[in-house]
């Protein structure tokens, strides 16, 4: 398998059991592919005895491949290719200087059939002609340390086996901290956003999220998607209140009334305080103007009722304004907002605690407002 | 200082002697209500100010606190692991102690532990030199050598020397008005103290057990 002449003046001789401290996951084998010896690791890898057992009785040969073995491989079935490479590696005489050069890749034939990578060299083995095969885990490391009980004295001092295994540790707990980070982060965030979109006192949203609500209901309402309407609420003699009750009888009032849109809503609509006294209502989907006009009552209707705050009592009630998306064709949030105003107006006008629906923009002659549904 | 540091004081004074002296020292010190985030820096005054913090309020000296500390993080297990992969033995481990700085930077690159130089005399006898930007690292080490004897069975005696110089900086029984400024030191001057080690016996208890395999209970 190799030129005598090699070992002419470079013969290195080193004890076995001296070799197996240096390289505790070595092989030396014959050309015949019997194994004289292994390091100790590799014996407690293979649990039997090594010596005297052929390579592939214990190891798959997986690379390089080896040429065919010389005998017995005829006389078996073609069907049976598995059982063949088997047969080639495992019973048969191997010419072994296939291994020399390339890396050599082996895996264990006995559970969990952990992977080795290695290099073979050629030796003076028994004294003939054989090769060492110095052998090592690779990436599969952590597993085979699990898998086989190894410990500290298993590997080679100079083998870098403790710091991958450290540095696996130690990458894990810093991972693990990341993530515990990212995650508190992430938290923080989405409270952040929550609170820059909600008004602190009621816990509506506020005229941050609205604008960005609104927008996205008008793009989509604009492309023909899903139409909405807009209410803007205005309260009616809460300056009263605030004025003659004190602020804390006012913030009360405001709890309530945001407490009633609420109620009155459902949850895929949203309700913003856009200013003191003021809420606007997107309600999401299909409106009709009578609906609507219904819904605006019974808001109207509960805010009216009396209550106490510290045992005085607080009566105050709203005007509303409401514009459907399905009379703007556009459904410009500025343009539509400005409608729900005016209809507010309208509702003030005619003497509060009413609701008032916009007709749609007049499309052909002005017709001064005639539709007005109150 | 890193995160990590600032951290480890936290679950210190917090396991140790409860949230409510630990909520006590984070106000006083100035320390995030919220706590200390791992993987984040921190102004290393505010560690200081921990420290001292800590110290007035349960009277304890400061090196004494810190060894405290020392001990309590090496019997966590993850770091116990992590130290435990130091030697097969307590005379391995005190070797590896060298590469403790260079370690902790393969982990956290930003992660400024001291460094540390080992001399071994006769009879079993070692000098560790810790050289820190800030006092205070040799005790803790003092701290985490006795714990790692008792974890690996040995039985040894370990001996902080703080600096002759800068004694004042230690922080136990200093009071004054308002905020009390302890001396520290500049970026550029490193404190240097020491840990002896005597090692009496390296066998003395079977020790705690140690597997290479680390438990896979996901991470």
């Amino acid at each position: 398998m190799c030129c005598a002449g090699v070992w002419e003046g470079s013969v290195l001789a080193v004890d076995a059991e001296a070799l197996g401290r240096l390289m505790p996951m070595a092989l030396w084998l014959d050309r015949t592919g019997i194994i004289r010896g292994a390091g100790p690791a590799l014996e407690k890898l293979c649990a039997d005895s090594l010596p005297g057992q052929r390579l592939g009785a214990q190891f798959e040969v997986l690379r390089p491949r080896l040429p065919e073995a010389t005998s017995a491989s005829e006389a078996r079935p073609a069907d049976d290719r598995a059982k063949a490479v088997a047969g080639r590696n495992a019973g048969a005489e191997v010419d072994l200087a296939g291994l020399l050069g390339a890396r050599v890749y082996l895996r264990l034939r006995r559970a969990p059939a952990t992977t080795l990578r290695g290099v073979a060299v050629p030796a003076r083995v028994a004294g003939a002609d054989g090769l060492i095969l110095n052998l090592t885990f690779g990436i599969g490391l952590a597993d085979a340390v699990r898998d086989h009980g190894l410990t500290t004295s298993d590997f080679a001092v100079t083998d870098l086996a403790m710091e991958f295994l450290y540095l696996q540790e130690a990458k894990a707990l810093v991972m693990g901290e990341l993530h515990a980070l990212n995650a508190r982060l992430q938290d923080a965030r989405r409270t952040a956003e929550a609170q820059a979109m909600s008004d602190p006192l009621t816990g509506l949203a506020n005229r941050r999220a609205l604008d960005q609500d609104l927008a996205r209901a008008a793009a989509v309402a604009a492309r023909g998607g899903a139409p909405f309407a807009l209410a803007h609420l205005d309260l009616d003699h809460f300056k009263a209140v605030n004025d003659l009750l004190g602020h804390p009888a006012g913030d009360f009032m405001l709890g309530r009334v945001a407490a009633i849109l609420r109620e009155e809503t459902r949850r895929a609509d949203l309700v913003a305080r856009v200013g003191g006294d003021e809420f606007v209502l997107l309600l999401r989907g299909a409106h009709d103007p009578a609906g609507l006009m219904a819904l605006g009552a019974r808001i109207i209707a509960r805010i009216e009722e009396p209550c106490l705050h510290e045992g005085r009592p607080c009566r105050i009630s709203a005007s509303i304004g409401i514009v459907l998306s399905a009379s703007h064709p556009g459904a410009d949030p500025a343009q539509m907002l400005a409608a729900a105003d005016v209809a507010l107006y309208a509702s003030k006008r005619r003497g509060r605690g009413c609701c008032t629906v916009a007709p749609p923009p007049p499309t052909g002659p002005p017709d001064d407002g005639a539709d007005w549904l109150d | 200082m890193h995160g990590l540091v600032n951290r480890s004081i936290q679950c210190f004074l917090g396991d140790t002697y409860g949230a409510d002296l630990w909520a006590a020292v984070a106000a006083k010190a100035g320390a995030p209500v919220e706590g200390f985030e791992a993987m984040l820096r921190y102004d290393d005054a505010l560690t200081c100010d921990l420290i001292q913090a800590a110290t007035l309020r349960l009277g304890k000296p400061r090196a004494a606190l810190l060894e405290d500390l020392g001990a309590y993080l090496v019997t966590r297990e993850p770091l116990r692991r992590l130290m435990r992969f130091g030697g097969v033995d307590y005379t391995e481990f005190l070797l590896s102690l060298e590469d403790l700085q260079g370690r902790g930077l393969m982990a956290l690159p930003d992660l400024d532990l001291p460094e540390l130089g080992l001399e071994s005399g006769a009879a079993g006898r070692f000098t560790l030199t810790v050289t820190a930007a800030q006092p205070g690292w040799g005790a803790v080490f003092a701290g985490m050598l006795r714990a790692m004897a008792d974890d690996y069975g040995a039985l040894a005696l370990i001996e902080h020397v703080a600096p002759p110089v800068d004694h004042e900086t230690t922080g136990a029984g200093q009071t004054g008005p308002g905020q009390p400024a302890p001396v520290r030191l500049g970026p550029q001057a490193a404190a240097q103290e020491w840990v002896t080690v005597e090692l009496l016996e390296a066998r003395f208890a079977s020790g705690r057990r140690f597997d290479l395999a680390a438990m896979t209970t996901g991470a």
